[in-house]
This record gives C-alpha cells, structure tokens and sequence, in this order.
C-alpha cells in the first residue's frame, strides 16, 4: 500500500525519463549533423549562384530575355554621278514547319492566291516530310503583311534582301549580282564583296508579356550597313557605248562585241560595255556566253592596233624617223618559209604612212630592226601578258611568249598583233601612254577622289607625239578609218582587223577593232571598241568598229563638255586606204 | 528617437514610390524610342525604295525614247552647232 501510495505521490513533470542522464556526446553528434547538413546546403547554394551559375542564368534569361538580331544591309553600287547601279530592298520569305503547318482547305485556298501559286504545289509542300520548307522566298512586304494576317498555324516569315539592278542589261557585267543569300557572284558585286556586305548586329533585350521591349540589357553590337561603292562609271557614256554596240552587232551580224571607255586624266572606266549581255533582274535562263564580260575575260589577237607601239618603240631607239622611207613593195615579205602579206600592196611608204595605210609588212620590216628582248620588254611594259587586276573574276593575262623563244617571223608577226593576245581591257590601258605622253597609270574600277598615282613612262613625249600624229593620219582622209572622224574633234585612231585563231589555224573568221584618243591636242578619253567575227559583207576595223567609236567618243565628249579643238567640218567622201589584215 | 525613425521610414517610403514612377518612365520612354527607332529603320527602307524607283524612271533609254519620240528632239548636226569659247567674248 505504502508502495502505491509512493507511486502515485511522484508529480507527472518529474518523469523519471528526464532523470535518465543520457551520455553527453549524443547531442553533441546531433548537433553536429544538424551543423553539417546546413554546411552542405549553403556549399550546394554557392556552388549553383557562384561558381557553377551559368545553367540557371540561361534558365531565367530565357523567361524574360531575348537575343534579337538587327539585320544590316548591303551596301549601294551608284555610279559617278550617284544614279544607283545596284540596291538592296527587304523583302519577306514565307516559310513553313509541315508538321505544325495543319491548314483548312480554305487556308491553303488563300494562302495560295496570296502567294500566286497553284495550291496543289502548296498542299505538296505542306505535306512534305521535311522540318522546314520555304513556301515562297522573296515577296513584297505588302503580301507578306496580308499572310501574316491570315494567323495560319506552322506559317512563319523573315526578312530577307533582294539586290535591284535599274540599268538592267546595259550594266550587268560590269556590275554583276548577288545570290540569294546576298553573296556577290560576278562583278563588282563579287569583286567589292567585302566592302559592300554589311555585318548585322545584335542587342539583348528584356521583353514583357504582349512582346513589347521593355528595356535593353548586356552589350548592343551595332549593325554595320555595308559600305557604298562609286563606281567610275558615267552612265550616260555607258548608255551610250551600250546602245551603240548593240546596234553594231545587230548590224555587222556580229558574234559579239565589246567597248570601253576609259578617262585619259584619271584612268577610271567611264564605261564597260559587252554583247551579248542579260537582265540581271531575272536570271532565269542564263548562257555562259551571255554571262562573259567579254572585255576582261577573253583574250583576242589584237592585230593591227598593236603597231603603234612597235613603231614608237623604233621611234625611241632611234632605228627610224617619223619620215624615213620603207619599201612595202611588193606587199609581200618572206621569212623562213612563212610569208607575211598586205591585204593591199602598197609601193615604199614612210614610218607615218605604215600606220596611216596599216602596213603589215612595213611594220614587220621595222620590227627586224629591233632585238627581240627590248620587243618583249616594251609589251610586257605596257601590261601584255599580265593580269590587268581591277578585281574583276576571271581577268585573263592574255599571251605573250617569252622572248627567248621568240623565231624570227613570230617577232614579225607581234609587230602587227598576231601571235599576242590582250584583252580589250589591257588594250585600252596600253593606250593611256599616247594619251598621256608615254605615261601609263592603272585603270580603276572606281571614282578617284585624289589625282592618279604617277605612273611609269613608257616612251618619251617626242616619241608620243609622233605616234599620236601617226594616228591622227589614219583617221584623216586616206587613212584606213576616216569614218572615225569626228566633227569639231581631233582624234587619233587605229584600226585592227585580225583573223581569228581557231584550233590552231587561222580561219576566215575576224576580229575588228578599233582604238582612239581625243582630242588629239590634249587627249582627254580613250575609247576601245571590238567586233567579234562581223560577218555581214565588211569586217575590216574601219568599217565595223570605226562608226561605234565614233559616235560613242563624240556622244561622251559633248557629255563631258569637252571643248572642240578643230573646225566643225568633216571632209567627206576622201579616198580610203584600203587596210591590211 | 522614435521622431527620427518615423521621419526616416517616411523618407524610405517617399525614395521607393520615386524608384517605381522613374522606372515606369522610363519604360514608357524607352518604348516610344523604340518606336522612333523602328520609323526610322523603315523610312531608311523607303528611302532605298525611291532612289530604286528614281533610278528605274531616270533609265538612260527611257529618256532617249521621251526625248526623240514625244519631244521630237534629236542630236543637232554639225553645221547647225555653233561652239562659243569659254572666257572670251
């Protein structure tokens, strides 16, 4: 009883459990773990905002941020004047993701008539297999307004550049074109690629709920439009020897033709005219004739229009007089076992009437007066025989073979242009020497703003002025091209008539050319013109290619505003040299 | 002491509806610069659009065609040009 009574008598709060006295180290190891863990936690939390963060700041930007891309564009190409050659304009490209892309009839009924195309086509494409189709690339911005409009499902767009050429045909080589992607395949567009692409940029930005930009965030990278190119090209001068060389051809039934104009004072091209050309607008059908720039890609044998520079280099050595007499009789002439002809024969002319009458043999026999070495040292000099390199794809160097396997009558036969080949573009640069007193600058592609780097001097001035009376001869009455005369204007000219080379033998196929300076007294332009195989009766130089070059040098000189430098008339109806092949 | 902290909470709560209505300026500001932004950009695509649509109408051949055909004028031949020097009278 007193047991129970015992019992009972203990309070509730004194439980004989908190009497235990428990070994110290328990707690001590519980707090420790407690410790611990809190340790690992706050380790975990530093790793993941400190050191290794980058997984959940790409988490959370992603909610809120976002990366857009500012697109620049293209440069323009614009000629001197600044009249546009060539202009980017943003256009849409529609594309769509076939398996998200689940349309009505109906829709794919509008969708079509937007985009003009048969919606069978449509339906085809929407049912493909592929991730990622293009329904259409390059629309009107217009048009794409109205398909954004539709909220079709799976149908997105973007923006992308379409490259406009308003001169179309009468620029095309020399401006080129872009792909599709904004890569410059020919021309200049290819040729200034680097300067002309622009680099877009980029800005991160924070954008609310309904997509409006909230505020920018981290670095903005600047788009960087490409850079304007000014071309030398004057477009009215290019018209001109556009217009001019179409007419040629279509009249001489002519293969193809091409004209350069170059400015004396500056060397920049103040036009490139090719036949047969295309529309750069719409590619579609496109031949590699077609697509030739004549001009710069194809190396001809020039023919006679070589002779100046053979003569003034006699001229400079002192092996002839402008006056000292050559005997061309019987306008045939022997070496080895080749015979070189006149295509008329002429009795004993002076130095100045083998240019004036396009002697081949007297400007052979000249040649014989000069060793081989100084020859090919001259040609090489005024740049045959090397890549002209204004950038141009596809420059060609043309052929000039080393001297020292030179025989006797392939010396003879480069005094008159056969057995080389230049291109009409290294042509016209051989003739800035007589255009700018035995000078010769580089051409250039674009509009200097500086004067022209000096250049090498390739003849003495005497000599220049020799040669370029010379050439004035044979535009004169009883020269070979007195159909490039041109009124009010002095001008210095020769003529080139050569057959063509065709697997190694020369065919009855020609190659007429003509190349001048005016005016004479001070020679401001230099005009190129070259006829491919004329073949409607005439295909002497004079005849085909004199008339372009007249009126392409007289149209540019009044453009120009050029002052005439003689009297106004021209003496009709003279006597004609018959010229030489 | 109790003065200075209610003045101090009242300053505090004065700073806080400040930072709220500076950003929501400037957020209103920045979208409207937003919107130049963008105006700009597309009269930048006009711009290029009318100097294409300029220089398609100012073809070389176009105005050879008006200038022969509806003006009737054409280039003067020789005997009819008079050239006046220039500087001299």
């Amino acid at each position: 009883m007193m047991r129970l009574k015992g019992r009972l008598a203990h309070k509730f709060a004194e439980s004989p459990l908190l009497l235990l006295r428990l070994p110290a180290w328990r707690s001590r190891l519980l707090a420790l773990l407690i410790l611990g863990a809190f340790a690992l936690l706050i380790g975990r939390a530093f790793y993941l905002q400190v050191l290794n963060n980058d997984f959940l700041q790409e988490k959370g930007d992603s909610r809120y941020r976002r990366d857009l891309e500012i697109s620049a564009s293209r440069g323009r190409i614009a000629d001197r004047n600044g009249d546009v050659l060539a202009v980017s304009t943003p256009m849409k490209s529609v594309w769509a993701i076939p398996a998200d892309a689940k349309l009505t009839p109906e829709q794919t009924q509008q969708l079509a008539r937007l985009l003009e195309a048969n919606p069978k086509d449509l339906s085809r494409k929407l049912a493909s297999e592929k991730s990622f189709v293009y329904l259409h690339r390059q629309i009107p911005p217009e048009v794409a307004e109205k398909i954004a409009a539709l909220k079709l499902p799976g149908v997105g767009q973007n923006t992308e550049y379409r490259r406009y050429y308003p001169t179309g045909e009468m620029t095309a080589h020399l401006v080129g074109f872009t792909g599709i992607d904004d890569k410059g395949l020919e021309g200049v567009e290819l040729a200034f690629q680097k300067q002309l692409l622009g680099r877009p940029g980029s800005r991160s930005v924070i954008k609310d709920r309904r997509g409006q930009i909230v505020e920018d965030v981290g670095s903005i990278r600047p788009p960087q439009d490409g850079q304007d190119i000014r071309l030398s090209l004057d477009s009215k001068i290019q018209y001109l020897a556009y217009s001019q060389l179409k007419q040629a051809v279509a009249e001489s039934q002519a293969k193809a033709g091409g004209v350069a104009v170059v400015d004396a004072r500056t060397g920049e091209v103040l036009a490139l005219a090719n036949w047969p050309t295309y529309n750069p607008n719409n590619r579609e059908s496109l031949s590699g004739a077609q697509l030739r720039n004549r001009a710069v890609t194809d190396a001809f044998e020039p023919g006679s229009t070589l002779k100046p520079f053979t003569v003034a280099l006699a001229l400079e050595k002192g092996k002839v007089r402008f006056d000292t007499v050559i005997d061309c009789a019987p306008g045939r002439m022997t070496i080895g076992t080749a015979t070189i002809n006149d295509a008329h024969s002429h009795g004993p002319l002076t130095v100045a009437e083998v240019i004036q009458k396009s002697s081949n043999v007297g400007a052979a026999k000249i040649a014989a007066m000069l060793a081989p070495q100084e020859m090919w040292e001259m040609f090489d000099a005024v740049g045959f025989g090397q890549v002209p390199e204004l950038g141009f794809p596809g420059e060609v160097s043309g052929r000039l073979r080393p001297w020292k396997h030179w025989r006797p009558i392939e010396q003879a036969t480069m005094s008159y242009g056969h057995g080389i080949s230049v291109s009409l573009i290294q042509l016209i640069h051989a003739y800035t020497v007589f255009a700018r007193e035995g000078e010769l600058i580089p051409l250039s592609l674009t509009r200097l703003e500086a004067p022209p780097p000096k250049g090498a001097m390739i003849y003495s001035p005497q000599t220049v002025r020799e040669v370029v009376a010379m050439l004035e001869m044979a535009v004169r009455p009883g020269g070979t091209a007195p159909k490039a005369q041109i009124p009010g204007y002095r001008v210095a000219g020769k003529t080139g008539t050569a057959h063509k080379l065709e697997d190694g033998v020369y065919a009855k196929r020609y190659v007429a050319s003509f190349v001048g300076l005016a005016p004479a007294s001070a020679p401001r332009l230099i005009v190129a013109v070259m006829i491919d195989e004329p073949s409607a009766g005439r295909h002497f130089g004079g005849d085909v290619a004199g008339p372009v070059f007249a009126s392409v040098m007289a149209g540019a000189l009044r453009t120009l505003g050029v002052p005439p430098d003689s009297p106004l008339q021209v003496v009709a109806n003279a006597p004609v040299a018959k010229e030489s092949l | 002491m109790v003065r200075l902290n209610l003045l101090l909470l009242l300053i505090a709560a004065a700073c806080a509806l400040a930072t709220v209505t500076a950003q929501h300026s400037a957020r209103k500001l920045f979208q409207s610069l937003e919107a130049e932004q963008e105006r700009a950009r597309q009269l930048e695509v006009e711009f290029g659009q009318l100097q294409l649509e300029l220089s398609t109408w100012a073809t070389a051949p176009r105005i050879e065609k008006i200038a022969r055909e509806k003006l009737k004028m054409n280039v003067p031949e020789a005997p009819r040009t008079l050239s006046a020097a220039l500087g001299q009278r």
